[in-house]
């Protein structure tokens, strides 16, 4: 997952032909840019640097336009990231119902502080604005999928022995 | 009471198409057995709004019209009747219209539109057909946010399955008018909930609002007139059209019609989602429907609608919650996310986590914005830490007078409301925390990254 990548392997194949699918449904080819983001991350687990020069060649605009793009939002990786991600929301719902603790928590049972992940790649702990998930506070994404929630020191350490 | 949308709010459970077209009750559950006996036609079942309006408004003219008598409001935050804004749509500019769906669900405290997408994107699909229809549109897109991955599949689920049943296409019922669904996923960006931050990011650009005027609704998305709406507004649109603008306008008080979701969470003894008629009493939404405070304790405030709406104090909540009669009290209905507040809570610490959100979110574009909202949390950091200095509460009272009003966008103003409203309101709480170094609440139910040393 971690290999480098060459610029001109990525869109080959199947990753390819999703690609042109994505491609199809907008009116200009730019539009699609997101998406393919996804898929490079589908793919790659990462967004690098060569990967945004292929999805710049792919789609015919400049490397800086994508790169813009890749460090606006945050769903975009650019590092390898951990096996194991614990995105801990902060926001005042999950804030006034302990989320500082679930961090603490998190970072003193992991042994990594929030915002980095351990030397091994094994887990990472990020702290991030609502996740539209209030409800469940205080709550956290795991891997950035399942929205685990109403979250206790005993639930982490069994989402923890889980993993 | 009667549900709505909120009736399909099963856990565990996502309505399939069919199950949503034979569900004859979707729509009328208020009608007796016997008059929905009579067929589908008459029950009103899962997309007969949308097969049916084709002959009910020869005209789509006709149906903006019913849209617009039914006071139905835009729920995404500003309120604007959909109807209106429909209208405001140029025909005749040769190019083609769009209709944009907002699914970013970005408003802190609100977290609505996901029970929709989760649990019946049929509705919204429904809803869609019926904007479509009423703008003249063939091509729609939805922008949802990136970190909604379950929803997400089971919206991609939906559209799969209106396709193969012939509901999306070329012609949609067998009639002459196609529509093409594409659903687009963001990718971490509260600004993209913003209209035109949105329009950005869907061509493939970083997003950064624009400005306005033009209005989306005449230059949008690739340059053509753009119809933006919220997931929940559009799904109210086949109630509207099965059982009338009448009963819809009904349902709700004077010029805000119907029911809305009102995301409720904190300090309440059963956070969730409640749909409830506009104008509904903030204290009845708290005791009567979420159970009142946990543990028995004391209200302190509420935030009414969305993180970005000024903050009540606990006596303050004997109003009316619909868009006219909070903006006469200085807040806002905007996304119905109702935040509560119980006497445990810091409210330093409170509008230091709410300010950093702001911090963190602004794009940038705008200095008023930019600089405001990050010295702003840089000072009530430092006040939390307990480094608080004579004057920073005037201080901040400066920067919230020139921040709003002045910018692109309207985050500015959202991160003026709160900001404004918690200094004017609880103002001793700050003095306190300034002068002895902590906080005026013993045990506080919110603690920050730095304020854990004491
Ligand atoms: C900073 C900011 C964030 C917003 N976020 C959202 C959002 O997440 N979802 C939404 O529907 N509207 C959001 N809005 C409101 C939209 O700009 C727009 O008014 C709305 O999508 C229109 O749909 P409606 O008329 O159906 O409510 C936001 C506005 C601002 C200023
Ligand atoms: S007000 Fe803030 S978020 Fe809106 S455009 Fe200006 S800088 Fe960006
Ligand atoms: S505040 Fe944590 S999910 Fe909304």
């Amino acid at each position: 997952m971690s290999n480098e990548i060459k610029t001109n392997d990525l869109f080959t194949g199947e990753v390819k032909k999703k690609a042109d699918a994505l491609l199809a449904k907008y009116e200009t080819k730019r539009a699609s840019l997101l998406e393919i983001l996804h898929l490079v991350q589908e793919q790659q687990g990462y967004v690098s640097v060569a990967a945004e020069e292929a999805v710049a060649n792919y789609l015919g605009i400049a490397p800086i336009d994508v790169h813009e793009v890749v460090t606006f939002y945050t769903l975009y990786y650019r590092a390898p990231k951990a096996k194991t991600r614990f995105n801990v929301c902060r926001t005042l719902s999950c804030a006034l119902l302990g989320a500082r603790d679930i961090v603490g928590h998190l970072e003193q049972k992991l042994g990594v502080k929030s915002g980095a992940k351990d030397p091994a790649g094994q887990c990472s702990i990020q702290e991030v604005e609502c996740l539209g998930a209030c409800e469940l506070a205080p709550m956290l994404q795991l891997n950035d999928d399942e929205f685990v929630g109403h979250l206790t020191k005993e639930k982490i350490d069994e989402l923890i022995k889980k993993q | 009471m009667e549900k709505l949308l909120s009736k399909y709010f099963i856990p565990g459970k996502t309505f399939t198409l069919a199950e949503y077209e034979q569900d004859g009750i979707a729509a009328f559950a208020s009608i007796p057995p016997a008059a929905s006996q009579t067929g589908r036609l008459e029950s009103g079942g899962g997309y007969q709004a949308a097969r049916s309006m084709f002959e009910k408004f020869p005209d789509p003219k006709l149906l903006i019209e019913e849209v617009k008598k039914s006071n139905l409001r835009g729920l995404g935050g500003a309120g604007f009747p959909p109807g209106m804004k429909w209208s405001l749509v140029p025909q005749n500019t040769g190019k083609p219209v769009y209709l944009v769906v907002n699914a970013d669900e970005g408003e802190p405290g609100t977290f609505k539109d996901k029970y929709i997408l989760r649990h019946n994107p049929h509705l919204l699909l429904e809803g869609m057909m019926i904007a479509a229809y009423a703008n003249n549109v063939h091509k729609a897109y939805i922008y949802i946010r990136g970190e909604y991955t379950e929803p997400w599949q089971k919206l991609v689920r939906g559209v799969e399955e209106a396709y193969a049943k012939g509901y999306l296409g070329k012609k949609i019922f067998g009639k002459d008018f196609a529509l093409e669904i594409v659903v687009h996923r963001g990718a971490g960006a509260y600004i993209c909930g913003e209209e035109t931050g949105l329009l950005e990011s869907l061509e493939g650009k970083k997003g950064f609002p624009r400005l306005k005027p033009p209005f989306p609704a005449v230059v949008g998305l690739f340059g053509c007139p753009t119809v933006i709406n919220n997931v929940e507004t559009l799904s109210y649109l086949p109630f509207i059209l099965n059982r009338g603008s009448e009963w819809f306008a009904k349902l709700g008080s004077a010029k805000n019609g119907g029911l809305r979701l009102f995301s409720v969470s904190g300090h309440v003894a059963k956070p969730g989602i409640y749909e409830l008629p506009l104008g509904i009493s903030l204290r009845e939404i708290i005791y009567t429907h979420a159970g009142g405070i946990r543990g028995g304790r004391k209200l302190k405030a509420v935030v009414p609608g969305g993180l970005s709406a000024a903050i009540f104090k606990a006596d303050e909540i004997d109003v009316g919650m619909d868009f006219d009669q909070l903006r006469a009290k200085q807040t806002m209905a905007g996304s119905a996310g109702v935040i509560v507040l119980d006497e445990t809570t810091c409210m330093v610490k409170a509008l230091y986590v709410t300010m950093r959100f702001y911090g963190h979110e602004s794009c940038g574009q705008c200095s008023p914005c930019r600089e405001g909202t990050g010295w702003v949390s840089k000072i009530l950091k430092r006040v939390s830490e307990g480094r608080g200095r004579t004057g920073d509460v005037n201080n901040l009272l400066d920067i919230c007078s020139f921040m709003g009003g002045t910018t692109i966008c309207a985050l500015a103003d959202g991160a003026a409301m709160p900001l404004c409203s918690y200094l004017e309101k609880f103002r001793e709480e700050f003095e306190y925390y300034i002068q002895h170094g902590k906080s005026m609440v013993d045990g506080t139910a919110l603690e920050t990254e730095t304020a854990l040393v004491h």
